[in-house]
Protein backbone atom coordinates (compact mmCIF):
# COMPACT_ATOMS: atom_id res chain seq x y z
CA UNK A 1 0.00 0.00 0.00
CA UNK A 2 1.31 3.42 -0.93
CA UNK A 3 1.50 5.75 2.04
CA UNK A 4 2.09 9.47 2.39
CA UNK A 5 3.28 11.42 5.42
CA UNK A 6 2.23 15.03 5.54
CA UNK A 7 4.75 16.75 7.79
CA UNK A 8 7.54 14.19 7.87
CA UNK A 9 10.50 16.18 9.17
CA UNK A 10 9.55 16.23 12.85
CA UNK A 11 10.29 13.56 15.42
CA UNK A 12 6.92 11.89 14.91
CA UNK A 13 7.37 11.98 11.13
CA UNK A 14 10.78 10.37 11.57
CA UNK A 15 9.34 7.58 13.67
CA UNK A 16 6.54 7.00 11.18
CA UNK A 17 9.19 6.68 8.47
CA UNK A 18 11.39 4.34 10.54
CA UNK A 19 8.49 1.96 11.18
CA UNK A 20 6.74 2.23 7.80
CA UNK A 21 9.93 1.69 5.78
CA UNK A 22 10.20 -1.81 7.28
CA UNK A 23 6.46 -2.53 7.41
CA UNK A 24 5.79 -5.48 5.06
CA UNK A 25 2.66 -3.95 3.55
CA UNK A 26 3.58 -0.30 3.09
CA UNK A 27 5.66 1.77 0.70
CA UNK A 28 6.20 5.40 1.67
CA UNK A 29 5.84 7.35 -1.56
CA UNK A 30 5.55 10.90 -0.25
CA UNK A 31 7.11 12.59 2.78
CA UNK A 32 6.41 16.29 2.87
CA UNK A 33 8.26 19.18 4.47
CA UNK A 34 8.12 22.83 3.47
CA UNK A 35 11.37 23.59 5.28
CA UNK A 36 13.39 20.72 3.81
CA UNK A 37 11.80 20.39 0.37
CA UNK A 38 14.05 18.39 -2.03
CA UNK A 39 16.43 17.41 0.77
CA UNK A 40 17.01 13.72 1.35
CA UNK A 41 15.04 12.30 4.25
CA UNK A 42 18.20 10.85 5.78
CA UNK A 43 19.70 14.31 6.07
CA UNK A 44 17.14 15.15 8.74
CA UNK A 45 16.45 11.65 10.05
CA UNK A 46 20.05 10.51 10.07
CA UNK A 47 19.15 7.07 11.46
CA UNK A 48 17.41 6.26 8.16
CA UNK A 49 20.48 6.62 5.90
CA UNK A 50 20.62 3.52 3.72
CA UNK A 51 16.96 2.68 4.25
CA UNK A 52 15.42 5.10 1.75
CA UNK A 53 16.31 7.47 -1.07
CA UNK A 54 13.14 9.44 -0.50
CA UNK A 55 13.37 13.22 -0.65
CA UNK A 56 11.06 15.61 1.13
CA UNK A 57 8.50 17.22 -1.14
CA UNK A 58 6.21 20.22 -0.77
CA UNK A 59 2.83 19.50 0.82
CA UNK A 60 0.76 19.13 -2.35
CA UNK A 61 -2.56 17.53 -1.44
CA UNK A 62 -3.42 16.71 -5.07
CA UNK A 63 -0.17 14.75 -5.42
CA UNK A 64 -0.83 12.90 -2.19
CA UNK A 65 -4.28 11.93 -3.37
CA UNK A 66 -2.87 10.72 -6.70
CA UNK A 67 0.03 8.73 -5.28
CA UNK A 68 -1.22 7.45 -1.92
CA UNK A 69 -3.90 5.15 -0.60
CA UNK A 70 -3.31 6.12 3.01
CA UNK A 71 -2.02 9.30 4.64
CA UNK A 72 -0.65 10.26 8.03
CA UNK A 73 -0.89 13.95 8.91
CA UNK A 74 1.96 14.78 11.30
CA UNK A 75 1.73 18.56 10.96
CA UNK A 76 1.55 20.97 13.92
CA UNK A 77 -1.72 21.49 15.78
CA UNK A 78 -3.84 23.87 13.75
CA UNK A 79 -2.37 22.92 10.37
CA UNK A 80 -4.34 19.69 10.08
CA UNK A 81 -7.54 21.70 10.48
CA UNK A 82 -7.08 23.24 7.07
CA UNK A 83 -6.22 20.19 4.98
CA UNK A 84 -8.61 17.73 6.57
CA UNK A 85 -11.83 18.64 4.71
CA UNK A 86 -10.12 17.92 1.37
CA UNK A 87 -8.64 14.65 2.61
CA UNK A 88 -11.89 13.47 4.18
CA UNK A 89 -13.96 14.37 1.13
CA UNK A 90 -11.55 12.50 -1.15
CA UNK A 91 -12.25 9.26 0.73
CA UNK A 92 -8.58 8.53 1.44
CA UNK A 93 -7.95 6.83 4.78
CA UNK A 94 -6.17 9.08 7.22
CA UNK A 95 -4.62 9.02 10.67
CA UNK A 96 -4.17 12.52 12.06
CA UNK A 97 -1.40 12.91 14.62
CA UNK A 98 -2.41 16.41 15.72
CA UNK A 99 -4.92 17.38 18.41
CA UNK A 100 -7.25 18.97 15.89
CA UNK A 101 -9.73 16.08 15.68
CA UNK A 102 -9.29 14.29 19.00
CA UNK A 103 -12.14 15.85 20.95
CA UNK A 104 -15.77 14.98 20.23
CA UNK A 105 -17.26 18.21 21.52
CA UNK A 106 -16.37 21.31 19.47
CA UNK A 107 -16.83 23.51 22.54
CA UNK A 108 -13.92 21.73 24.21
CA UNK A 109 -11.63 23.31 21.60
CA UNK A 110 -12.67 26.75 22.80
CA UNK A 111 -12.01 25.77 26.40
CA UNK A 112 -8.74 23.85 26.00
CA UNK A 113 -7.19 25.14 22.77
CA UNK A 114 -8.55 28.66 22.63
CA UNK A 115 -10.10 28.55 19.17
CA UNK A 116 -13.47 27.89 17.62
CA UNK A 117 -13.27 24.66 15.64
CA UNK A 118 -13.93 25.52 12.00
CA UNK A 119 -15.16 22.03 11.05
CA UNK A 120 -17.22 20.69 13.94
CA UNK A 121 -19.12 18.44 11.54
CA UNK A 122 -15.91 16.49 10.90
CA UNK A 123 -15.26 15.70 14.57
CA UNK A 124 -17.81 12.91 14.65
CA UNK A 125 -16.16 11.24 11.67
CA UNK A 126 -12.94 10.68 13.61
CA UNK A 127 -12.32 7.79 16.01
CA UNK A 128 -9.77 8.34 18.75
CA UNK A 129 -7.09 5.82 17.87
CA UNK A 130 -6.53 3.78 21.01
CA UNK A 131 -6.77 0.20 19.70
CA UNK A 132 -6.85 -1.33 23.17
CA UNK A 133 -10.12 0.52 23.82
CA UNK A 134 -11.71 1.03 20.40
CA UNK A 135 -10.58 -1.84 18.19
CA UNK A 136 -13.84 -2.45 16.37
CA UNK A 137 -14.53 1.25 15.86
CA UNK A 138 -11.06 1.77 14.37
CA UNK A 139 -11.50 -1.21 12.05
CA UNK A 140 -14.60 0.45 10.64
CA UNK A 141 -13.17 3.97 10.44
CA UNK A 142 -11.68 5.87 7.54
CA UNK A 143 -10.53 8.71 9.80
CA UNK A 144 -8.64 8.16 13.02
CA UNK A 145 -7.12 10.72 15.34
CA UNK A 146 -4.04 9.52 17.22
CA UNK A 147 -4.19 10.39 20.91
CA UNK A 148 -1.76 12.67 22.73
CA UNK A 149 1.26 10.92 24.22
CA UNK A 150 0.61 11.79 27.86
CA UNK A 151 -3.11 11.23 27.32
CA UNK A 152 -2.80 7.69 26.00
CA UNK A 153 -0.21 6.72 28.61
CA UNK A 154 -2.58 7.92 31.34
CA UNK A 155 -5.71 6.49 29.75
CA UNK A 156 -4.26 3.00 29.35
CA UNK A 157 -3.33 2.95 33.03
CA UNK A 158 -6.71 4.21 34.22
CA UNK A 159 -9.33 2.82 31.83
CA UNK A 160 -9.56 -0.63 33.47
CA UNK A 161 -10.22 1.03 36.83
CA UNK A 162 -12.80 3.46 35.49
CA UNK A 163 -14.47 0.51 33.77
CA UNK A 164 -14.44 -1.69 36.86
CA UNK A 165 -16.01 0.88 39.16
CA UNK A 166 -13.71 -0.04 42.05
CA UNK A 167 -12.29 3.48 42.38
CA UNK A 168 -13.74 6.86 43.16
CA UNK A 169 -14.25 8.99 40.06
CA UNK A 170 -11.13 11.03 40.44
CA UNK A 171 -7.46 10.52 39.63
CA UNK A 172 -4.42 12.71 40.09
CA UNK A 173 -1.83 12.09 37.38
CA UNK A 174 1.82 13.04 37.76
CA UNK A 175 3.34 12.82 34.27
CA UNK A 176 7.04 12.97 33.42
CA UNK A 177 8.05 13.35 29.80
CA UNK A 178 11.32 13.38 27.87
CA UNK A 179 12.60 16.20 25.69
CA UNK A 180 11.44 14.69 22.37
CA UNK A 181 7.87 15.39 23.50
CA UNK A 182 8.52 19.06 22.87
CA UNK A 183 9.08 18.49 19.16
CA UNK A 184 11.77 19.91 16.89
CA UNK A 185 10.95 23.59 17.08
CA UNK A 186 13.74 25.10 19.18
CA UNK A 187 13.19 27.51 22.04
CA UNK A 188 15.19 28.96 24.89
CA UNK A 189 13.78 26.24 27.15
CA UNK A 190 15.04 23.47 24.87
CA UNK A 191 18.65 24.67 24.75
CA UNK A 192 20.92 21.94 26.10
CA UNK A 193 22.21 24.31 28.77
CA UNK A 194 18.69 24.94 30.03
CA UNK A 195 17.09 21.55 29.40
CA UNK A 196 19.83 19.22 30.63
CA UNK A 197 19.33 17.94 34.15
CA UNK A 198 15.90 19.43 34.72
CA UNK A 199 12.91 18.10 36.61
CA UNK A 200 10.82 20.97 35.37
CA UNK A 201 7.15 21.25 36.31
CA UNK A 202 5.93 22.85 33.10
CA UNK A 203 2.18 22.52 33.49
CA UNK A 204 1.05 21.81 37.07
CA UNK A 205 -2.59 22.38 36.08
CA UNK A 206 -4.58 22.96 32.91
CA UNK A 207 -2.70 20.69 30.50
CA UNK A 208 -4.63 20.23 27.27
CA UNK A 209 -4.46 16.45 27.44
CA UNK A 210 -6.82 16.67 30.43
CA UNK A 211 -9.70 16.97 27.96
CA UNK A 212 -8.83 13.77 26.10
CA UNK A 213 -8.27 11.79 29.27
CA UNK A 214 -11.59 12.83 30.80
CA UNK A 215 -13.37 12.24 27.50
CA UNK A 216 -12.14 8.65 27.28
CA UNK A 217 -12.48 7.72 30.96
CA UNK A 218 -15.98 9.18 31.10
CA UNK A 219 -17.00 6.66 28.43
CA UNK A 220 -16.51 4.01 31.14
CA UNK A 221 -17.42 6.06 34.17
CA UNK A 222 -19.46 9.21 33.48
CA UNK A 223 -18.00 12.46 34.82
CA UNK A 224 -14.69 10.87 35.79
CA UNK A 225 -12.35 13.75 36.71
CA UNK A 226 -8.61 13.94 36.51
CA UNK A 227 -5.95 16.46 37.43
CA UNK A 228 -2.78 16.25 35.35
CA UNK A 229 0.58 17.76 36.29
CA UNK A 230 3.26 17.54 33.61
CA UNK A 231 7.01 17.60 34.21
CA UNK A 232 9.90 17.75 31.76
CA UNK A 233 12.62 15.34 32.89
CA UNK A 234 16.13 14.50 31.83
CA UNK A 235 15.50 11.82 29.22
CA UNK A 236 15.03 12.06 25.46
CA UNK A 237 12.27 9.50 25.02
CA UNK A 238 9.63 8.27 27.35
CA UNK A 239 6.70 9.06 29.58
CA UNK A 240 5.91 7.80 33.04
CA UNK A 241 2.47 8.59 34.44
CA UNK A 242 2.02 7.98 38.15
CA UNK A 243 -1.69 8.11 38.93
CA UNK A 244 -3.18 8.32 42.39
CA UNK A 245 -6.68 7.01 43.07
CA UNK A 246 -8.91 6.12 46.00
CA UNK A 247 -10.47 2.69 46.12
CA UNK A 248 -14.12 2.76 47.05
CA UNK A 249 -13.59 -0.09 49.54
CA UNK A 250 -10.82 -2.39 50.68
CA UNK A 251 -9.46 -4.23 47.65
CA UNK A 252 -6.44 -6.52 47.64
CA UNK A 253 -3.52 -6.68 45.23
CA UNK A 254 -5.10 -9.80 43.77
CA UNK A 255 -8.34 -7.91 43.13
CA UNK A 256 -6.47 -5.20 41.21
CA UNK A 257 -4.55 -7.78 39.19
CA UNK A 258 -7.87 -9.33 38.12
CA UNK A 259 -9.19 -5.94 36.98
CA UNK A 260 -6.17 -5.28 34.75
CA UNK A 261 -5.83 -8.81 33.41
CA UNK A 262 -9.47 -9.19 32.46
CA UNK A 263 -9.63 -5.76 30.81
CA UNK A 264 -6.53 -6.23 28.66
CA UNK A 265 -6.86 -9.93 27.93
CA UNK A 266 -5.23 -10.66 24.56
CA UNK A 267 -3.93 -7.12 23.94
CA UNK A 268 -0.52 -7.55 22.28
CA UNK A 269 1.04 -4.26 23.34
CA UNK A 270 0.11 -4.19 27.02
CA UNK A 271 2.61 -5.59 29.51
CA UNK A 272 2.16 -5.77 33.27
CA UNK A 273 5.11 -5.00 35.50
CA UNK A 274 4.74 -5.52 39.21
CA UNK A 275 7.62 -7.81 39.91
CA UNK A 276 9.33 -8.93 43.09
CA UNK A 277 12.61 -9.50 41.32
CA UNK A 278 14.93 -7.75 38.91
CA UNK A 279 15.96 -4.13 38.55
CA UNK A 280 12.74 -2.95 36.90
CA UNK A 281 9.97 -3.88 39.33
CA UNK A 282 7.53 -1.25 38.09
CA UNK A 283 7.11 0.39 34.66
CA UNK A 284 10.01 2.56 33.56
CA UNK A 285 10.22 4.24 30.15
CA UNK A 286 13.91 3.36 29.99
CA UNK A 287 13.02 -0.22 29.06
CA UNK A 288 10.50 0.84 26.41
CA UNK A 289 12.70 2.83 24.04
CA UNK A 290 11.80 2.20 20.40
CA UNK A 291 8.83 -0.05 21.17
CA UNK A 292 5.06 0.08 20.92
CA UNK A 293 4.39 -1.35 24.36
CA UNK A 294 2.62 0.30 27.25
CA UNK A 295 3.85 -1.09 30.56
CA UNK A 296 1.43 -0.93 33.47
CA UNK A 297 1.97 -1.60 37.17
CA UNK A 298 0.38 -0.68 40.47
CA UNK A 299 0.55 -0.89 44.22
CA UNK A 300 -2.03 -0.62 46.95
CA UNK A 301 -1.98 0.93 50.42
CA UNK A 302 -4.92 -0.98 51.86
CA UNK A 303 -5.00 0.95 55.14
CA UNK A 304 -5.79 4.13 53.26
CA UNK A 305 -7.62 2.62 50.25
CA UNK A 306 -4.92 4.33 48.21
CA UNK A 307 -4.07 2.94 44.77
CA UNK A 308 -1.04 4.03 42.75
CA UNK A 309 -0.99 3.12 39.06
CA UNK A 310 2.15 3.47 36.95
CA UNK A 311 1.98 3.49 33.17
CA UNK A 312 4.89 4.07 30.81
CA UNK A 313 5.42 4.40 27.06
CA UNK A 314 7.92 5.58 24.48
CA UNK A 315 6.21 8.89 23.68
CA UNK A 316 7.24 8.77 20.01
CA UNK A 317 6.10 5.17 19.42
CA UNK A 318 3.16 4.07 21.59
CA UNK A 319 2.57 7.77 22.23
CA UNK A 320 2.53 8.70 18.53
CA UNK A 321 3.85 6.84 15.45
CA UNK A 322 3.47 3.28 16.73
CA UNK A 323 -0.10 3.61 17.93
CA UNK A 324 -0.96 5.38 14.64
CA UNK A 325 0.42 2.44 12.63
CA UNK A 326 -1.41 0.02 14.94
CA UNK A 327 -4.60 1.88 13.96
CA UNK A 328 -3.60 1.77 10.28
CA UNK A 329 -3.17 -2.00 10.53
CA UNK A 330 -6.69 -2.33 11.91
CA UNK A 331 -8.18 0.08 9.35
CA UNK A 332 -6.57 -1.91 6.53
CA UNK A 333 -7.47 -5.28 8.03
CA UNK A 334 -3.80 -6.20 8.48
CA UNK A 335 -2.50 -8.06 11.52
CA UNK A 336 -2.66 -5.55 14.37
CA UNK A 337 0.99 -6.14 15.27
CA UNK A 338 2.36 -5.97 11.72
CA UNK A 339 5.61 -4.03 11.59
CA UNK A 340 5.39 -3.18 15.28
CA UNK A 341 6.37 -6.22 17.32
CA UNK A 342 9.86 -5.01 18.15
CA UNK A 343 11.50 -5.47 21.55
CA UNK A 344 12.64 -2.27 23.20
CA UNK A 345 16.33 -1.40 23.14
CA UNK A 346 18.27 -2.21 26.29
CA UNK A 347 20.43 -0.81 27.72
CA UNK A 348 20.12 2.77 26.51
CA UNK B 1 2.40 -28.58 33.59
CA UNK B 2 0.91 -25.12 34.11
CA UNK B 3 -0.24 -23.66 37.41
CA UNK B 4 -1.81 -20.29 38.14
CA UNK B 5 -0.14 -17.83 40.47
CA UNK B 6 -2.31 -17.29 43.53
CA UNK B 7 -1.29 -13.63 43.68
CA UNK B 8 -1.47 -12.27 40.14
CA UNK B 9 -3.08 -15.14 38.19
CA UNK B 10 -0.02 -15.44 35.95
CA UNK B 11 0.86 -18.77 34.36
CA UNK B 12 3.71 -20.72 35.98
CA UNK B 13 5.17 -23.50 33.88
CA UNK B 14 6.36 -26.42 36.03
CA UNK B 15 9.06 -28.50 34.33
CA UNK B 16 8.20 -32.20 33.97
CA UNK B 17 11.33 -33.14 35.85
CA UNK B 18 10.70 -30.72 38.73
CA UNK B 19 11.57 -32.23 42.10
CA UNK B 20 9.88 -31.74 45.44
CA UNK B 21 11.46 -28.77 47.18
CA UNK B 22 12.46 -27.07 43.96
CA UNK B 23 11.70 -23.35 43.84
CA UNK B 24 9.76 -21.92 40.90
CA UNK B 25 8.71 -18.31 40.49
CA UNK B 26 5.88 -16.55 38.71
CA UNK B 27 7.20 -14.94 35.49
CA UNK B 28 4.85 -11.98 35.95
CA UNK B 29 5.04 -10.97 39.61
CA UNK B 30 8.04 -12.95 40.86
CA UNK B 31 6.24 -14.73 43.71
CA UNK B 32 8.18 -17.87 44.58
CA UNK B 33 6.71 -21.30 45.22
CA UNK B 34 8.09 -24.58 46.43
CA UNK B 35 7.20 -27.57 44.29
CA UNK B 36 5.52 -30.34 46.24
CA UNK B 37 4.87 -33.69 44.56
CA UNK B 38 2.17 -35.92 45.91
CA UNK B 39 2.23 -39.70 46.06
CA UNK B 40 0.22 -39.82 42.85
CA UNK B 41 2.98 -37.69 41.28
CA UNK B 42 0.75 -34.67 40.78
CA UNK B 43 2.26 -31.29 41.56
CA UNK B 44 1.19 -28.71 44.11
CA UNK B 45 2.73 -25.33 44.78
CA UNK B 46 3.35 -23.98 48.27
CA UNK B 47 4.39 -20.37 48.82
CA UNK B 48 8.13 -20.32 49.41
CA UNK B 49 9.67 -18.54 52.39
CA UNK B 50 10.64 -15.04 51.23
CA UNK B 51 14.28 -14.03 51.43
CA UNK B 52 14.94 -10.67 53.07
CA UNK B 53 15.96 -7.98 50.61
CA UNK B 54 16.34 -4.27 51.20
CA UNK B 55 17.12 -3.58 47.55
CA UNK B 56 19.76 -1.05 48.40
CA UNK B 57 17.42 1.28 50.23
Amino acid sequence: MQVGILGASGFVGGELLRLLLLHPNTEVTIATSRQYERDYVHRIHANLRGFTDLQFSSPDIDQILKQCEFVFTAVPHGSALKVMPTLVNSGIKVVDMSADYRLRNAKDYEKWYGYTHPHPDLLEKFTLGIPELRKDEIKNSDQVSAPGCMAVTSILGLAPLAHSGIVEKRAIIDAKVGSSGAGTKPSLATLHAERYGVIRPYQPVGHRHTAEIEQELSAYSPEFEISLSAHAVNIVRGILCTSYLTLNRDYSVQDIWKVFRSFYDGQPFIRFIRDRKGVYRYPDPKILVGSNFCDIGFDVDRDRRHLVVLSATDNLVKGAAGIAIQSMNLMMNYEETMGLMLPPIHPV
Amino acid sequence: MDKKCSDCDGTIVIPDDALSGEIVSCPDCGLEYEVAKTRSNSVELKPAEPVGEDWGE
